[in-house]
């Protein structure tokens, strides 16, 4: 009898795989899944990684699926708007509860919080809806290129995405609780939790200056329908402009804080080395002589048009994409198509909000050969993508231009 | 060792995709210290970190990652199972 695990056995090398379709043509979608791949991720990522396909998602990249780590492939990365069922998925822990929305609480509270509450979904609901487009983007995106190697979930290219969130305003449901003026942190945890008792549960803060602004929202909509389980149901934390770890899936609680918060997810881990990035936003109570939280997103862009690689046609082409940052703005992208000695701006698109992807093209004439092609986005700071990696040991921000070979003939 | 389903075997040659989010089968290199490394590791995660992060950790990055999964995580392997886990990743997916 075959068991799945001999029968994937067969494919468990890359060289294996590469011939699979070959000898077994129910693995050819396996050998796209290969292709799907972000190309300079870890040899060993190409050794399993399928595309995958969990109940209400369209096929994603899947490298791990306990605790669930699945990537968005490129080519869902051709729209401002990520669909939901094209949105990546990411998780630390593997016991992930199934929520009724019907019987969901969220307690807000906390040592800085005068009357703590406990609210129900319709209780969140009942407060006034704030909408905000903005991109979701794991702080460790892009880490399978970083070099040397950093441990971790080797993401290529596709651990964010953008969608239109509605929810209430943060700070009307720490109002409820009656947040003090000693609120320095206020802090979120949520349903998911670890196998083991003695794994740090995930709980995660932010200053208390960012959690009370009009964008920061507890959603329970992701682009006009209900949150999938997957990215947070019932209702998930949203920090526009942030990295995704602080958006808390599911939450369940809420604490506005007058201390630190002190446990394993910010005080070892998502930090950055101290004055490396170009980083606006601080995060004064936990900040240490040598690292940082890490905060908002650094200004990026993608070219989803093609793949680098990619046989296009000699003459006329259109390269095009996604640009987005922190929450300032996309001033401009520039694109050159001679190993960036001349650049010249790409044309934008529709611009929905400083969070928001901003879509690009840039037409150009596409010689017989080889053509390289680099892209550099510059917000409204006038921060712009850097050509070297900035290494830091958990391989965050990483915003290199890109620089893809399109083969014309 | 779980058998597929006929059902699932038939999804299976039609899309080749998993759809039982529980059941990624990875089988790691055959070596010794294997069956440590499959009795410790996947009580938390599944086996696919192993390969995702290979073949670039040396000896000393593997022991880091076994030590935090002990210290940071609390994961419960005994000093000699995390000599032998660390002995094997390095050997089998390091570089």
């Amino acid at each position: 009898m075959i068991t799945r695990r001999n029968l994937l056995g067969t494919a468990g090398t890359g060289a294996v795989l590469a011939f699979a379709g070959l000898r077994f043509p129910e693995f050819a979608q396996a050998q796209g899944a290969a292709a799907g791949l972000t190309a300079g991720v870890p040899e060993g990522v190409g050794s399993y990684a399928t595309m995958a396909t969990l109940p209400g998602k369209k096929p994603l990249i899947l490298l791990s699926d306990r605790p669930p780590n699945y990537e968005s492939p490129l080519e869902y990365f051709r729209t401002p708007i990520t669909p939901n069922d094209q949105f990546f998925v990411r998780y630390h822990l593997a016991d992930i509860p199934e929520i009724d929305p019907k019987t969901y609480k969220i307690k807000v509270g906390g040592d800085a919080a005068a009357t703590p509450v406990e609210i129900s979904l319709d209780d969140l609901k009942a407060l006034p809806a704030v909408e905000v487009v903005a991109v979701n983007q794991c702080s460790g995106n892009r880490r399978g290129l970083s070099k040397p190697h950093v441990a971790g979930v080797e993401w290529g290219y596709g651990a964010m995405g953008c969608a239109k969130w509605k929810g209430a305003k943060l700070k009307d449901v720490l109002a409820k609780a009656g947040i003090k003026k000693e609120a320095i942190e206020v802090s979120f945890n949520g349903a998911d939790g670890p196998v083991v008792d003695k794994t740090p549960d995930f709980i995660k803060s932010i200053p208390a200056w960012k959690a009370l602004e009009d964008t920061t929202i507890v959603a329970y909509e992701m682009n006009g329908q209900p949150l999938p389980h997957l990215n947070g149901a019932p209702a998930r934390i949203i920090v526009p402009g942030w990295t995704g770890t602080y958006w808390m899936k599911h939450v369940t609680e809420i604490n506005a804080l007058s201390k630190p918060q002190g446990g394993f997810w910010m005080a070892a881990a998502y930090r950055i080395p101290l004055g490396k990035f170009p980083i606006r936003d601080r995060f004064v109570s936990q900040e240490t002589a040598v690292n940082t939280p890490i905060t908002e997103i650094v200004v990026n862009s993608l070219i989803t048009s093609h793949r680098d690689g990619a046989k296009v046609k000699t003459g006329k082409l259109t390269v095009s994409g996604m640009a987005w940052d922190g929450g300032y703005g996309i001033r401009a992208v520039e694109v050159s198509t001679d190993g960036g000695n001349s650049w010249t701006n790409a044309k934008l698109g529709e611009d929905l909000g400083p969070f928001a992807f901003r879509p690009w093209s840039f037409d150009f004439s596409a010689k017989k050969g080889k053509n390289a092609v680099m892209v550099n986005a510059t917000n409204k700071l006038g921060q712009s993508q850097t050509s070297e990696l900035i290494f830091n040991p958990a391989g965050y921000h990483n915003n290199v231009m890109q620089n893809i070979s399109l083969m014309a003939g | 060792m779980r058998i597929l389903s006929i059902a699932v075997a038939a999804a299976f040659a039609v899309t080749a995709s998993v759809a039982c989010a529980d059941d990624k089968p990875i089988q790691l290199k055959k070596a010794p210290g294997v069956e440590k490394v499959e009795a410790n590791c996947q009580a938390c995660h599944s086996l696919s970190y192993i390969p995702m992060n290979s073949p670039f950790p040396n000896a000393a990055l593997w022991d880091a990652e076994v030590t935090k999964m002990i210290n940071a995580f609390g994961a419960p392997i005994d000093a000699a199972d995390a000599k032998d886990i660390k002995a094997y990743l390095t050997k089998n997916y390091g570089s």
